[in-house]
This record gives structure tokens, sequence and C-alpha cells, in this order.
């Protein structure tokens, strides 16, 4: 062996040690969703790029917060990165269990978030979560039947004329309801829904002392033209239906309109899989005439790294590849643009491929129009749209929301669930000391 | 005196035992039947029963995402550990239950049983810490310990049930014969109950396989079996309910194999001691 030859082994030996002794084994915690899907299956560009490897434990979306909740609070270590959203994001950043991503590269580019997602996922300015997409919700509604139905769809219409559109739409003989939208008890179902409805129509769930407001008559307005929309145009047993019901509905040709995630967009316009894709519109969420704040949410998964973990420095590397414009590009390439994560970047928006999608827009305008800090009229205690960034938050809402999807189901009167609601909200809020 | 039964109430019998059976089977069947359509076909409405083009397409999109050996492998370990560990410790037990009991035998039976009364989810935080001061989370170890002590008042109640049919005089003969204590329960009681101890077995082990509590709250990448499997592909916002039945599918056929090829000892275990 020559000289050369030697000194070309020698290195190729550093480097490979080297190489070895800086590779890391992350484990992720996240959902199963089409956008999750599709960065496992571009992982290899990322352990390419890195020599860190990866392993997913991929959870059902309450099973993951059950999970991830119990490992982070006992501080038990399991995961490197999690995805959360932007309820537990601040609240976790709060308690210390995360791990600041303030100072990720200058090539990240972290100016270029949305800003609303940027503040939903940071606590006193400290970002602790990236976005990975984010959403808000909006109107997909049937091009071919509002036709029929003579009606014009406003790009920001009210709730009155969703009213009048969707009785106009429902043709019971055919199967087609005029509007389909979330019953089903839970939180982040049926709950976030008549929350971000509740706003449209002003009310709030807690005046600036942590009062419960289920007794003020917004909540009552708001929820009596909930249901008698819902039973005038609404399917069968919408009391347990959720956002895949829903879904499930709206691509068979069986909705006129559904007010949901703009995540949805991809879903229903994709031929593949939705029969009505050709026919779909698509308008900012309603609000109630004469109040100035419309019925969408916020909402963004997003990747943490817990306090703790032994290996902060590949987990960040991780998420700015994950999170970044060049992974956009990485899933354009493979997928097309209609299958980018949304929602996070404002670059995205500017890219004139992007903007030849015929949801981009709306989705971005529906995002631009949520604001977290004064989500309804009045104002409020708390921050988040369709949800109080508070721990209590998630028991409360869920209790309230099986009271609601009571009514949907005939089983009692809007002025008992009301009742009820404000009863047990009072005592929780009592218990956990905010009163 | 047997009671006479007419050709006719026979027909009706077997044919209610068949509507019942197939209608308990028909979740799994559908499952199976759903695995195999796309993911349109599986929403379709009205719902498509055969007539649809069959695909494989979830089965290769599930073995491709997920490392299927490793999940069936920790099954493996995960319930037969638990289902073995469990009757060592239970046949002794029981031995002492069902030939020397105490006072308060039938006390400690029922109070066994009670602790099956407690929901996991409120020792879970205690479970989780333990586990992870003894640096066994996500170990198949630490599941294979949690699930015996879970499984265990099933175990030796069944177990103690099965001993109290054997005659006591023949382990006392074998006592005058100079058996000890070890060589009684081993070569005189375990021969003798082999029908009982191997439906324990099966029941516990197919307990413990099905098992989704402590598997998906004590693992995360290294110890999770088929339930996490399941548990990954389902999804509240998205439909793919043609991928996760083939990932329920893959889940459950062995454990609906095994129990195929052994429900002739199942049965007769679960009804020993019926007729007497």
């Amino acid at each position: 062996m020559s000289f050369n030859q030697a000194l070309y082994a020698a290195t190729a030996m550093t480097l490979v040690t080297a190489s070895g002794a800086l590779a890391e084994n992350l484990v992720i915690a996240t959902v199963n969703n089409g956008d999750m899907i599709r960065m496992q299956g571009l992982t290899q560009d990322f352990t390419d790029k890195t020599g860190h490897t990866v392993e997913w434990v991929t959870l059902e979306e309450n099973v993951l917060r059950q999970r991830v909740t119990t490992d982070i609070a006992a501080k038990g270590g399991s995961f490197d990165i999690m995805t959360i959203g932007m309820y537990e994001t601040p609240i976790w950043g709060a308690n210390g269990w995360l791990v600041s991503l303030d100072d990720l590269s200058a090539e990240y580019d972290a100016d270029d978030i949305l800003p609303a997602m940027r503040a939903g996922l940071s606590h006193d300015g400290t970002l602790y979560a990236a976005p990975f997409y984010g959403e808000s919700s909006m109107i997909m509604y049937r091009t071919d039947l509002i036709e029929q139905a003579g009606l014009e769809m406003p790009d920001a219409p009210t709730w009155q004329f969703i009213r009048e559109a969707a009785a106009a739409m429902t043709d019971r003989d055919n199967d087609i309801n005029g509007i389909c939208l979330r019953g089903k008890a839970g939180w982040g179902e049926g709950g976030a829904f008549i929350t971000v409805t509740g706003n449209s129509f002003g009310a709030r769930w807690f005046d600036e002392d942590w009062n419960a407001q289920f007794d003020q008559p917004e909540w009552k307005e708001a929820l009596t033209f909930f249901v008698d929309m819902m039973e005038e145009s609404g399917p069968t047993g919408y009391a347990t239906n959720g956002f895949n019901e829903n879904l499930n509905l709206f691509q068979q040709g069986k909705c006129g309109m559904w007010i949901d995630a703009t995540v949805a967009a991809s879903f229903v316009t994709n031929p593949d899989d939705s029969t009505v894709a050709d026919k779909v519109g698509f308008a900012l969420a309603p609000n109630s005439e004469g109040v100035d704040r419309k019925a969408n949410w916020l909402w963004a998964w997003a990747l943490a790294v817990p306090a703790g973990t032994q290996k902060e420095a590949a987990a960040k590397e991780f998420i700015e590849w994950a999170t970044s414009k060049d992974y956009i590009e990485l899933v354009a390439e493979n997928e097309g643009w209609a299958n980018v994560p949304p929602g996070a970047r404002t670059s995205l928006y500017e890219n004139p491929n992007y903007q030849a999608v015929p949801f981009a827009q709306k989705t971005l305008d529906s995002i631009l129009a949520a604001d977290p800090t004064n989500p309804t009229v009045k104002p409020v205690p708390y921050v988040g749209v369709q949800f109080v960034a508070i721990p209590e938050f998630a028991g409360i809402a869920t209790e309230v929301s099986q009271e609601f999807s009571a009514v949907y189901a005939g089983q009692q009167t809007v002025d008992e669930a009301l009742a009820k609601a404000q009863a047990l909200t009072n005592d929780a809020m009592e218990a956990a000391g905010y009163r | 005196m047997a009671r006479a039964v007419t050709q006719q109430r026979k027909i009706i019998n077997t044919a209610a035992a068949w509507g019942v059976g197939l209608l308990i089977f028909f979740p799994i069947l559908w499952t199976v039947l759903t695995s195999f359509k796309t993911e349109a076909t599986a929403i379709a409405d009205p719902p498509v029963f055969l007539a649809f083009d069959w695909t494989l397409e979830n089965y290769s999109a599930v073995m491709e995402r997920s490392n299927y050996a490793r999940f069936l492998w920790n099954s493996i370990i995960i319930a037969g550990g638990s289902t073995i560990l469990g009757i060592i410790v239970a046949v002794p037990a029981a031995w002492s239950m069902a030939f020397v009991p105490s006072n308060r035998t039938k006390d400690i039976l029922l109070w066994m049983l009670s602790t099956k009364m407690l929901p996991a989810v409120g020792v879970l935080y205690p479970i989780y810490l333990i586990c992870i001061k003894l640096g066994v989370l996500d170990s198949r170890g630490a599941l294979v310990i949690i699930l015996m002590l879970m499984n265990l008042p099933i175990i030796v109640w069944m177990l103690y049930t099965y001993f109290k049919e054997i005659p006591g005089e023949i382990l006392e003969a074998a006592r005058m014969d100079g058996a000890t204590l070890k060589e009684e329960i081993l070569y005189v009681l375990t021969p003798m109950a082999v029908p009982g101890i191997a439906s324990t077995l099966l029941l516990n082990f197919i307990l413990a396989w099905n098992e989704a509590f402590w598997t998906l709250n004590l693992t995360a990448a290294n110890a999770a079996p088929l339930t996490a499997f399941i548990a990954s592909y389902s999804s509240p916002e998205g439909l793919f309910f043609a991928k996760l039945s083939a990932a329920s599918t893959m889940a459950i056929a062995p454990i609906l194999i095994l129990g195929w090829f052994s429900q002739k000892q199942l049965v007769s275990g679960l009804t020993f001691g019926a007729v007497k």
C-alpha cells in the first residue's frame, strides 16, 4: 500500500468513525394523517443528509395526546420529538416541558412562519414548536347544487345566508343534505365547532374573571340557530358525526355544504377518493349578521422537543428538515403541489406553483382571519380560538360538548344543556382555583 | 331422563346457533373484506359486499410503512411470557387454595378477583414512574410482568376450579408413597390437570395478546406489540379504513388461527366442571 492509499484509508476510517459517533436514532411520536404518512415516506432524505435515523411511533390523536402527556409530565424520555398541537404547546412551554426553538439556524428562516402560527406555538414570545402544517376552517360547497338552487356563494357569507342556502340545497328524496357539520362529543370534535360558532355569534367561554358565560343570550342564540339549521337541512344522526363521517358524506355527494378543516380541501378535490372532486367551491367561514368574528378556527400540528432529551441537537436538525422550505419542495417533487403541508410558511403562498392550487388562497385567508388573542367580540382572559389554552379546558369542554350532543340527539333542550354547561364549567373552574 | 328433541326443533336450534355465530363473526369478516378494497370502495354507500375489484395494495402499503415482524415478535414474547410466568406462579397458589384451604381462602379468592374491578388508568401514573425509575419503560420484560399480574387473578381462579375437581385422596396417596411437595405438584397434580392448564394457557394468551391499555401506554419504539400496530393506522382526520382493516387483519390473524386449531381444548377447558 502506498503512502497516499494509506492516508486515504485512514481519512475514510476517521470520517466513518466520526459520523458513527454523531449519528443518532431519533424516536418521534406522531399522529396518523396524510401529511405525516408522507413525511415518514420521505425520511430517508433526512437520513441521507444527516446520518441520523428515525423511528416513528404513530398513534391515534387522542391516544397520542394521553401518551405524550404522561411521558412528558413523568419525564419518561420515551420520545425525542413529539407531534403536538396548538393547545398543548403554550401550556407545556410555560411548564418548562419543552425546549426553546428560538435558536434554529438562519437558513431555516423562522420569520417565514405565518405570524398566526408562530404566535399560537409560542409562550411569552418563545417558540416551542415548529408548525409542520397549519389549518383553519372554511366552507366547502357543491358548485352544481348551489347553482341549481339559484344562489351564488359570496366569498364571506353570513350564517343567515348559509341556512337559506342549506334549505334550498336539501333534497331528502335524493339523500342530499344541505349542510353537514360536526356534532360528535369531544373538545376537538363537535366542541371545537360549536365554540367557533359561538364566537361568530359573539359568545365567549369566560368573562375576564373566569366566570362561565353559557347563561348569556349569545350562547342561546348560537346553539338554537345551530340545532334548528341542522334539523332543517342536516343529516340524520349528526350528533355522532365528526370530521371523518362528514368527509365520507361529502365525498359521496351527500352534502351541499361542509364547514370544516381547510386540510379537507385536498381530500374532497382528489378524484381518486371523491365523487364530487370537480364540483367543489370554497368560501370563508360564516359569521352572524352584525358580528365581526367568523366561525373559523386556527390549528397546527407542530414538532416539539421535550426537555430532558439526550438528543436535542439531532432533534432540532430533524425539525429544521421537516418544517423547512426545502421539505415543501421535496413533497411537491414527489407528490405534487396540492399535497404539500399547508398553512405553515408565508413563502408557500407566494409561490406561483402553489397559488394555482384551487384552495390555496382561501386557506391562507381563513388562517389570517383567525385571531387567537381576540377570538370573539367581547374581551376574554384566555388565548385560543376553538379552545381555551388552560390545562383544565380539555376535560371541561369534553363534558360541555357531551351536553350539547345530547341536544343534537334530541335528548334534552337547549336551555337544559346550557344550564348544565354553566354549572359544570363554573364548578370545575372553582375547583381549579380560577374563581 | 334425556328430553326428546324433535327433528324440527333440531333444525331451528341449529339455524339459530349459526345465525348467532355469523352475527358475532360478521365484524371480523367485514374487516377482512374491507382490507381487500380500495379506500374509495371501503367507504362506498351503499356498501359493497363481494362484487369489487380485489386488491392487495393495502397490505403492501402496510408492509412498506411498518415493521410488522417486530410488532408480531413483541406480541409473541409479551403474551407468551406473561402467560407462562402466570402459570408458574398460579399453579402452587391454586394448589394450596384447593387442597389445603384456610378459613380465609374464599375471602382471598374474592379479594383477588376484586382487583380486576380497579380501572387500569387509576394506577397508570405510579406504574409509569416505577418503570422509569427501574429503567424498564418501553421494554418487553416490564410488560410481561405487568400483564402477568393483571391476569393472575383469572389464572388462579381457573386453576383453582380445575384442581377442586381432582380428588384429594390421589394426592394423599402420592404423599404416603413418599412424594415431596414438588413431586406431588409436578408429577401427580399437573398431569391430571393438563386439559385445565392448557385452556387456562390459551385463554390468558388471548387476553394478553389483545391487551391494549398497558401495551399502548408503556411502549414506544422498542416493545410495541400488535395493538400499537393497529392503533398506528387509526386516524380521526382522513379516511384510511382499508389500510386500518389490513393492519387489523394482520394483527388478529395469528390469534385467530391459534383459536381455530385449539377450539376443542378451549371449549372443553371452559366447560370443565360445569356439569356435575
